[in-house]
C-alpha cells in the first residue's frame, strides 16, 4: 500500500512539471511581446527594456521557465496580472469557489440522479419505467448545455421569476460592495446552473450505472450471495452495488476534472465569475500571467483528484493494492 | 421417506425465440448421507435441474412445474421468504468457477461469517470462531491468519475449499455440487473430491453432484442419473450406470472416458446434443445414435424399470437381447481384469 502510494506520487510530481512546462511553452511561442503589453501604452522602449528585465522576460525560455517554476513552489507565487498588476494568487483565489460550488454542487445533483435512477432501471430492465429513463437518457445527452442553459434563465428566470437570471453570491457572506451573500443566497443563485450542467452527466452516468449493476447481477458471485440465503436487498446493497460502483469511481474523478474545463460554458451563461470566465477574460486581453495562473491551478486540481481517485480506488478495491 | 424427492420435474425459459424446455419431466430422490450424481453433457439441463430445486431461476422468464419435496414441504411452491431460509442454510450449493464464485471485495472472513450470520443471530467473534473451525476443517494451511485475506490472494483449488467452507458453515442436511472439480487441475480435484467425501462422512449430508465427468462419478456417487437433452435417460445405483448400463448413450459416455490401459481407444460420441428450442421427435439422442431404427425416430421412449425389477431405469426402444449385448460389449472396453 505504502509503495503504492509513493508511486502515485510521483507520477503526480512528473505531470505537475509536464503540465507546467507545456502550458509555459504555449505562451512563449504566441508572437506577441508581454513587456510592451505589461509597460502600458505610453512606454518608452527603455520602460519596456526595464519592465522587461524586472518580469524575467530578457533571459532564456529556460531560465524563465525555472524562475516561474521556483517562484511557484517556493514561494507559492504565480505572478501578477499585466493588466491591473493584481496578484494571480488572489484572482484565482477570488474565481476558485466560484467554479468549485458550480462543479460540485453539480457533481451531488447528477449522482443524486443518476444513482437510483440507473439502479431502478438495471432492477426491472424493459420495464416502463426504465424506457422513461433510457428516453431522458437520450434526450440528456443530445440537448446543449449552453441552449438548456439560456433556455432555463429565460424561463425560470425571466419569465416565470422563480430563480436569479444570473450572478454568484458567496456562501461565506456579502463582500463589501456586493447585494447578497450567505448559504441560502448562494444556494439559490446556484440551483439552476447545477441542473444545466448535471444534465448531460447524469445522463451519461445512468446508463453506465444501469450496464454496469446489469453486468455485476449475472456475476457468479451475486448467485453465490444468493445462495447462501442472502435477501435481495442485501444481495443488491452488499453484493452488486459495491462491485458495480467501481469504475463509476474512476469515472467521476475524470469526470470532475473536465467538468472543471466544462464549467467555461456555464459559467458565461449565467455570469458566475469563476475560473472559466476569468481565463475567457485573461485570454481576450492577453493577460497571459492571468491565463497561465489559471491553467496552473486547474491542472493542479485535476492531478490532486486523480490522486484521490486512485487512493479511493484502492481503498474500495483490494485487488488493486497489490498491484 | 428420502431426504428429497423430486417428482415430475419440468423447467422451460422464455426466450426471444420462444419457449425452452430446460429440464423435461426429471424424477429422483436423494436420501441422507447419500450421494446422488448426475451425468451428461454442457447444457442437458443437469445445472438447470438444481437451481430450480434452489430456487435460483430468473423469476421473470421460467415456468416450473413438479414438485420437489424436502423435508416434508415442496420447495418449489414455498414462498420466497421461506426459500431463502432454506437456502445456505437446509440447502447449499457450490459452483463451477471458484475464481468467479466469491466476492472480489469482501475479505473470506466476512464471507464465511455472513453465510452463518444470515441463518443465526450471533455476534461477531462467534461467527468468526465458526469460520475459522471451517476453513480448518477443509484443510487450508495457516487458517488464522488467512480469513482477512481477499479471494485473488488465493489459488484456485483454495477458493473452492473456501466455497466448500462457506456451504457447508451451517450444517446444511443436502449439498448440491455443480461442476465443482471442472474449473481445477487435476491433481487439486482429486483434493476436492476427498475432501468432499470426507466431510460427507464427517457432517452426513447428502450430496448432488452435478458433472459431465464419469472418472468424478466413480470416486463419489451411489446413484446416478444421466440426462441427455433435458430428459432423464438412465437411472439406478452406481453398479447399474457403470457395469450393467443400458442406454446406447450412458456407453458412449462410458467409452469417451480417458484409460491409460493399453490399446483402450478413446471413442467419442458423434455430434453435438440437440437444439431445446426445438428437440427432435422421437428419441432425443436417435441422431447420434448408431444403434436407432425406425421406431426411435417417432415415438418417444419412455423411462422403464429394467426386466430384473430393480430401481435401474432407462429410456431405449431397443429390445433387452441388445442392450444385454451393448452393456457386456462396453464393460469389455472399459474395464481391465473385470475392474474399472
Amino acid at each position: 500500500m505504502i509503495r503504492y502510494i509513493i508511486r502515485r506520487l510521483l507520477w503526480a510530481v512528473v505531470l505537475f512539471i509536464s503540465v507546467t512546462l507545456v502550458t509555459y511553452l504555449i505562451f512563449y511561442i504566441i508572437p506577441l511581446d508581454p513587456a510592451r503589453l505589461a509597460a502600458g501604452k505610453a512606454a518608452t522602449p527603455h520602460d519596456v527594456e526595464v519592465v522587461a528585465h524586472r518580469l524575467y522576460l530578457d533571459r532564456p525560455i529556460w531560465q524563465q521557465y525555472l524562475h516561474f517554476l521556483g517562484q511557484l513552489v517556493l514561494h507559492h507565487n504565480l505572478g501578477y496580472s499585466y493588466a491591473n498588476r493584481q496578484s494571480v494568487n488572489s484572482v484565482v483565489l477570488n474565481a476558485a469557489p466560484i467554479t468549485a460550488s458550480l462543479v460540485l454542487g453539480a457533481v451531488v445533483v447528477w449522482m443524486a440522479i443518476a444513482v437510483p435512477v440507473g439502479v431502478y432501471s438495471a432492477l426491472r430492465p424493459r420495464s416502463l419505467g426504465d424506457r422513461v429513463a433510457m428516453t431522458g437518457v437520450l434526450t440528456g445527452i443530445s440537448v446543449h448545455p449552453v441552449w438548456l442553459g439560456l433556455i432555463a434563465s429565460y424561463f425560470l428566470g425571466y419569465k416565470l421569476d422563480l430563480f436569479p437570471i444570473q450572478g454568484y453570491c458567496a456562501f461565506t457572506g456579502a463582500a463589501p460592495g456586493e447585494l447578497c451573500g450567505g448559504p441560502i443566497d448562494w444556494f439559490y443563485h446556484l440551483i439552476v446552473p447545477w441542473f444545466v450542467f448535471a444534465v448531460l452527466y447524469a445522463a451519461f452516468y445512468v446508463r453506465m450505472i444501469r450496464s454496469n449493476v446489469l453486468e455485476t447481477m449475472n456475476e457468479d458471485y451475486v448467485r453465490t450471495a444468493r445462495a447462501k440465503g442472502a435477501p435481495e436487498r442485501r444481495v443488491l446493497t452488499h453484493h452488486v452495488l459495491r462491485n458495480a460502483m467501481l469504475p463509476v469511481v474512476t469515472m467521476l474523478g475524470m469526470d470532475v476534472a473536465l467538468a472543471l474545463g466544462g464549467s467555461i460554458l456555464i459559467e458565461s451563461v449565467f455570469g458566475l465569475p469563476g475560473l472559466g470566465y476569468t481565463a475567457i477574460k485573461s485570454l481576450s486581453q492577453f493577460d497571459y500571467p492571468i491565463t497561465l495562473g489559471v491553467v496552473v491551478f486547474a491542472s493542479v486540481l485535476v492531478i490532486v483528484f486523480n490522486l484521490i481517485v486512485d487512493l479511493l480506488y484502492a481503498w474500495i478495491d483490494p485487488r488493486i493494492r497489490l498491484a | 421417506m428420502a431426504l428429497l424427492e423430486v417428482r415430475d420435474l419440468k423447467t422451460s425459459f422464455k426466450t426471444d425465440d420462444g419457449i425452452v424446455q430446460a429440464v423435461d419431466d426429471v424424477s429422483f430422490s436423494v436420501d441422507k448421507g447419500r450421494t446422488l450424481a448426475i451425468v451428461g453433457e454442457s447444457g442437458c439441463g443437469k445445472s438447470v435441474t438444481c437451481l430450480t430445486i434452489m430456487g435460483l431461476n430468473p423469476r421473470q422468464n421460467t415456468i416450473t412445474s413438479g414438485e420437489a419435496v424436502f423435508k416434508d414441504r415442496d420447495l418449489l411452491t414455498l414462498p420466497q421468504d421461506e426459500m431463502r431460509k432454506v437456502r445456505g442454510a437446509e440447502i447449499s450449493m457450490i459452483f463451477q468457477d471458484p475464481m468467479t464464485s466469491l466476492n472480489p471485495v469482501h475479505t473470506i472472513g466476512r464471507q464465511l461469517r455472513e453465510a452463518v450470520q444470515l441463518h443465526e443471530k450471533m455476534p461477531k467473534q462467534a461467527a468468526n470462531r465458526r469460520a475459522l473451525e471451517m476453513v480448518k476443517a477443509v484443510g487450508i494451511p495457516r487458517a488464522e491468519t488467512r480469513l482477512d485475506d481477499y479471494p485473488h490472494q488465493f489459488s484456485g483449488g483454495m477458493r473452492q475449499r473456501v466455497m466448500i467452507a462457506m456451504a457447508l458453515i451451517n450444517n446444511p442436511d443436502l449439498l448440491i455440487a455443480d461442476e465443482p472439480t471442472t474449473a481445477l487441475d487435476v491433481t487439486t480435484q482429486a483434493q476436492i473430491l476427498n475432501l468432499m467425501n470426507q466431510l460427507q462422512r464427517d457432517f452426513g449430508s447428502a450430496i448432488i453432484l452435478i458433472t459431465h465427468d464419469l472418472g468424478v462419478v466413480a470416486e463419489t456417487a451411489d446413484e446416478v442419473l444421466v440426462m441427455y437433452a433435458a430428459k432423464a435417460i438412465e437411472q439406478g445405483d452406481y453398479g447399474d450406470i457403470f457395469y450393467r448400463a443400458r442406454h446406447p448413450y450412458t456407453w458412449g459416455l462410458l467409452s469417451s472416458l480417458p484409460r491409460l490401459a493399453q490399446g483402450a481407444e478413446l471413442k467419442p460420441i458423434p455430434g453435438a446434443p440437440p437444439s431445446l428450442l426445438r428437440p427432435p421427435p422421437g428419441c432425443r439422442f436417435h441422431l447420434r445414435c448408431t444403434y436407432a431404427f425406425d421406431r426411435c425416430r417417432t415415438d418417444v421412449p419412455p423411462l422403464r424399470p429394467a426386466p430384473d425389477g430393480s430401481a435401474h431405469l432407462d429410456a431405449c426402444h431397443l429390445d433387452e437381447t441388445a442392450k444385454q449385448r451393448g452393456s457386456e460389449e462396453i464393460l469389455d472396453r472399459i474395464t481391465v481384469g473385470g475392474r474399472l
